[in-house]
């Protein structure tokens, strides 16, 4: 059932932009706010039992798991901003803690707010000034647009193919089932229950992996990691440097694994960038010139990145060719440092020596030559294409909280299969997660179906 | 030319849609006249001798429960009837029968001729007179001008119907009736836009010339089920006749790629093929190459005839191309074609120019209904024939027309579908078409309809005392089957051992045992000791309503939703080109439909969520100036 707009959900968003550190506060809007929050938030008392704009101090868990310590405030409609009930979580900012904090509200019932929704709804709702429409209207039809083709723009890849490709199963299975309904006197091939239970036993497993690993999800919750290479004194402490100053604020310290190894995310225009190995940088910076290319190799296996630095006023020597394998089958960007110094190595060298390399740039990192689009290039790496770090997130949002929809509708269909119900109601199941993976993609039309169906198979008289 | 009556309502065409409309309107009071171009055409089958099948079936459910025709003349003409998919669902229940043509037609014609306030004249309509944006009368191809307050146009497949055969080619409506060939000039200088589409038909032959025994016999349901929910089984049971099934094979395969080049509609490549759910054995032949054999159903065209339909083959290929391919096929190696197979072209609107109510937007009283929708198939033509006959008579009584939405019946579907999404190729009802397809089931359609058929005074009194009755004692059964509980006995073990069911350690409640799946009301009487005599459609609904209750909740609250949105009403005078914000294929596209409501917008392909979103902002923004101007 496709509904292309649905104006009585429960939405929410985190409100505060992402990285800006502090506090991060998520808003959820619309009828059954605050039961919807009580399933999450435990406190002192209930929500649905505190009075309107008081502020409750407890944690949101989702099932066993404490996400965060917040402080929530209930706001009861009309007097709010969309005139509906609404709920603020405040919780510990920075990306991670907020977004884990949505997605448990997602998970518990509401759905990520198209943007400028809540304004949107505050003006249908007569709480904004009629004079306000357009202001309204250039909110709710710009930003969208711009969010449209981004998540469809960020999901260009592996993902994309993905999803498509599962998509696509699902319509032949409904093609299949819908042909042999529409034409019952016809013997057309049909799907049995069987190979639809196999089926969505793949799928199930392909979606739970895609939840677990979805490249953007990991990246988002992780920070890519990434390794700097390069052989001594060619400039890898500067580029740290660069890069602790490029960040807009530190989401996270975790202590790694190995005693002497500590990793520090910084927020580079929205993506996690975690650098691994940089032990005792700021303090002594001098001593990471002397970390061997050895102590690298170990980490590097491991990375989502690797930064190569090469000395472009020097011949490649032995100690960089050394690293070169330690590139191949990874996201890679080599720095060719030192531009303010003559050159005696060149752009096409380089990239003939390491065919792997996903991207080779000139820089002069002490000038700050080239480092734009050393930043523009990391972008494009991993979202092909330019994003602000809130709509990153946010599309992010989306697209699991679709994909954990369309999980769901697998759950329930091999419930369904279970119970051996007719294939009708196979159907109806399988057209739900038709259309939960369709808003990823983009694609959602039941002309589709009977297309397929009439593609497929031969059908009339 | 002169002046020949002064009426109420004129129906232009006397086929499925035709008919529906002029016995709706008359019923409705309404001095209605119904123009056919040849009296002894009205109501013909012009292709399948059979009506209903999957989706098909519901919409003629569906006629009936508002008060229409179509399933009380097939439960009288048919020959062989079948509940197709049982196994698959109670939503998809297909009610098919086979037809006598002759006499359905034979018998539509007799309830026409019966019906007070209706008169049918054979006549040729030339020109829709309108004055002042509004309908005010036809005139004949004689000269003859009909006064009238309201139109509503069924001109099927007649409009400068055109029959192709190879390249033997002939001016005519189907079946070699005359086409009509006035009519398209007229709407056009009214400004409707046309468009062209296609269908066709395979032949016909002489029953003694086919080999029965090459053969599978195709028989009947026993356990008739009549498409009238004023008909009970017992008052239609009869000796039903035979069908058969047979193949084509390679050899008739290679007749066809021999000679696809004589095909009119594979001049060369593929262009302009007929609609996708009707293809011709070309098409067939040509789209799925690796399929060995089609199956083909050989069917009675009647009781007074010995032709047989053959169903599965419709072609345009020349007559000797014809001959050869038939005789290939298993059982008709000596068939003797009494009707060449053809394919039609006609005129037929882009259905986006109409309102729900079937109303053109730039005409008041001007309706139109059926395949000249840009629709294909029989029920589909009776179903906006009986639609349009409503809400031309509503209109000239200056009442609410009824609109059906696609939560009250595939009618609504069809006809929202049709406006909202205009069509490329004749548009068959599908199943998949329905999202609410659980709710509209062909065993509930007196449920959902009969109240609206009631209103517009289709459904006498009778009716719809028996009709509430059979309400009332659904919910009371459901009301005690929820209440019922069933405890751990002997006999329960036995009756459980049977269904292979888990047994009861305690009480459990009836409702949620006819739940199981190896459950249903009916096997569960044994148990049920309390349970009063109740007809067989009534316990039909209790158990289709309590063992799918989940699902069918569900389905409900999908349409909960999507009511909010129809309820949000886009006025008329919309601008939507000035609107700021929509993107220019929106805007386009809503300026050309003006979409009824904020749902019907939701639908238009083109238009994004975001464009309803923006559209939202307007209405309210328009709502509010209206409000203080009004202070």
């Amino acid at each position: 059932m496709k509904i292309a707009y649905r104006q009585e959900d429960i939405i929410a968003a985190v409100s505060t932009p992402a990285g800006s550190g502090g506090i991060g506060i998520v808003r959820i809007s619309g009828e059954g706010a605050v039961e919807l929050a009580d399933r999450i938030f435990v406190g002192k008392c209930p929500l649905v039992k505190k009075p309107s704009h008081t502020i409750s101090y407890g944690h949101i868990k989702d099932g066993e798991t404490v996400i965060d310590e917040v402080l929530v405030s209930v706001m009861r409609a009309p007097h709010t901003y969309t005139k509906e009930d609404i709920v603020e979580i405040n919780c510990h900012g920075g990306g991670y803690v907020t977004h884990r904090v949505l997605e448990t509200v997602l998970k518990y019932g509401a759905r990520s707010a198209e943007a400028g929704e809540f304004t949107k709804r505050a003006f249908l709702n007569g709480r904004i000034d009629l004079t306000q429409a357009e202001a309204v209207i250039d909110l709710i039809s710009s930003p969208t647009e711009y969010a449209r083709e981004m998540a469809v723009g960020q999901l260009e890849g592996r993902l994309k193919r993905k999803v498509k490709q599962m998509r696509s199963e699902v319509i032949d299975m409904i093609a299949s089932l819908e042909a042999v309904i529409d034409y019952p006197e016809y013997d057309v091939e049909e799907e049995s229950k069987q190979s639809i239970r196999k089926k969505s036993e793949t799928l199930l497993a392909q979606m739970e992996e895609l939840l677990s690993s979805a490249a953007q999800g990991k990246i988002l919750k992780e920070g890519i990691k990434t390794v700097i290479l390069g052989k001594p004194n060619v400039g890898k402490s500067s580029l740290l440097n660069f890069l602790l100053e490029e960040e807009r604020a530190i989401v996270t310290d975790i202590p790694g694994t190995t005693r002497d190894t500590v990793e520090e995310t910084v927020n580079l225009h929205g993506i996690a960038v975690k650098l691994v190995d940089t032990a005792g940088i700021r303090e002594t910076a001098d001593q990471v010139e002397k970390i061997g290319v050895e102590r690298s190799k170990a980490h590097a296996k491991d990375a989502d990145l690797l930064l190569l630095l090469l000395d472009s006023s020097k011949e490649l020597e032995e100690e960089d060719r050394e690293i070169f394998p330690l590139l191949e089958g990874k996201k890679s960007v080599v720095l060719l440092n030192k531009t303010d110094l003559p050159a005696k190595l060149d752009l096409a060298q380089v990239k003939k020596e390491i065919p792997g390399a996903s991207i080779v740039l000139p820089v002069s990192i002490q000038k700050g030559e080239g480092m734009e689009s050393f930043l523009q290039a990391l972008k494009d790496l991993f979202f092909d294409g330019e994003i602000t770090p809130q709509k990153t997130m946010l599309q992010n949002t989306r697209q699991k909280d679709a994909l954990q929809k369309a999980k769901d509708a697998t759950c329930h269909l091999l419930e369904t299969l279970q119970m051996d119900l007719p294939e009708d109601f196979l159907s109806m199941d399988l057209q739900e997660i038709s259309e939960a993976l369709g808003e990823i993609t983009g694609d959602a039309a039941s002309d589709e179906i009977i297309d397929r169906i009439f593609t497929k198979f031969c059908l009339g008289k | 030319m002169y002046q020949a009556d002064t009426i109420d309502i004129a129906v232009i065409g006397g086929g499925h849609a035709g008919c529906e409309a002029a016995l709706a309107a008359a019923r409705m009071g309404m001095d209605t006249v119904m123009f056919a171009i040849s009296l002894d055409s009205i109501a013909m089958m012009p292709c399948n001798p059979s009506i209903g099948g999957s989706s098909k079936g519901h919409l003629v459910r569906e006629i009936d429960a508002l008060g229409g025709e179509m399933g009380k003349v097939i439960d009288a003409a048919y020959i062989q009837t079948k509940m197709l998919n049982t196994a698959k669902g109670p939503a998809v229940y297909s009610l098919r029968a086979q037809a006598d043509k002759i006499k359905y037609q034979a018998e539509m014609k007799h309830r026409l001729e019966k019906t007070e306030h209706l008169r049918i004249k054979q006549a040729e309509i030339a020109e829709i007179l309108v004055e002042d944006g509004a309908v005010v009368g036809v005139m004949t191809t004689a000269g003859a001008v009909y006064r009238c307050k309201a139109v509503v146009l069924c001109t099927g497949t007649y409009l400068m119907g055109r029959c192709l055969c190879g390249d033997h080619i002939t001016q005519s409506g189907p079946n070699n009736l005359m086409a009509a060939t006035h009519l398209s000039d007229c709407l056009r200088k009214l400004g409707i836009r046309l468009y062209r589409f296609k269908t066709g038909t395979p032949a016909r032959m002489l029953r003694r010339s086919l080999d029965f025994d090459k053969m599978t016999p195709q028989y009947g349901d026993e356990n008739i089920v009549p498409f009238s929910f004023s008909n009970r089984k017992e008052d239609i049971a009869r000796q039903q006749v035979l069908c058969y099934l047979t193949y084509t094979n390679e050899r008739t395969h290679q007749v066809i790629r021999e000679n696809l080049h004589r095909s009119p509609l594979f001049s060369g490549m593929i262009e302009g093929t007929g609609p996708r759910y009707c293809p011709s054995i070309e098409d067939k032949v040509v789209r799925f190459a690796d399929k060995a054999a089609h199956q083909l159903f050989i069917e009675p065209e009647g009781e007074s005839t010995d032709e047989m339909y053959i169903q599965g083959m419709s072609s345009s290929l020349p007559e000797d191309v014809q001959i050869a391919m038939y005789r290939t096929i298993p059982g008709l190696e000596h068939c003797e074609i009494t009707r060449f197979a053809y394919a039609i072209e006609y005129d037929c609107i882009d259905a986006t120019q109409l309102k729900l109510s079937l109303e053109f937007k730039q005409y008041k009283g001007l309706f139109s209904a059926g395949q000249f929708n840009g629709s294909s198939g029989y029920e589909e033509a009776a179903a906006q024939g009986i639609i349009g006959g409503i809400n031309a008579a509503q209109y000239v009584k200056k009442k609410a027309p009824l609109i059906l939405r696609r939560n009250d019946g595939y009618i609504g579907v069809l006809i929202d579908d049709l406006i909202s999404k205009g069509s490329k190729e004749p548009y068959r009802m599908m199943t998949s078409r329905a999202e609410f397809r659980l709710l509209l089931r062909q065993d509930n359609a007196d449920l959902r309809l009969t109240p609206y058929g009631y209103q517009v005074g289709l459904i006498d009194e009778k009716r719809y005392q028996a009709f509430l009755s059979k309400k009332a004692a659904i919910e009371q059964e459901i009301a005690r089957v929820r209440k019922t509980v069933i405890r751990p006995s002997k006999k329960a073990t036995e009756i459980f051992a049977t269904y292979g069911s888990t047994p009861i350690q305690s009480g459990v409640h009836l409702s949620d045992l006819i739940k199981r799946p190896e459950f249903d009301y009916e096997k569960l009487a044994p148990l049920d000791t309390e349970r009063p005599v109740l007809a067989e459609a009534v316990r039909e609904q209790v158990n289709i309503q309590i063992k799918y209750e989940g699902y069918i909740n569900q389905q409900m609250r999908h349409v909960e939703q999507f009511a909010k949105l129809e309820e949000k009403v886009l006025p008329e005078d919309m601008d939507y080109l000035s609107m700021q914000g929509l993107r220019l294929e929106a805007q386009q596209k809503l300026d050309a439909i003006r979409p009824a409501s904020i749902g019907q917008a939701s639908r238009i392909t083109g238009v994004s969520p975001a464009d309803v979103s923006v559209l939202l902002v307007y209405l309210e923004q328009r709502n509010r100036r209206q409000k203080e101007e009004s202070k």
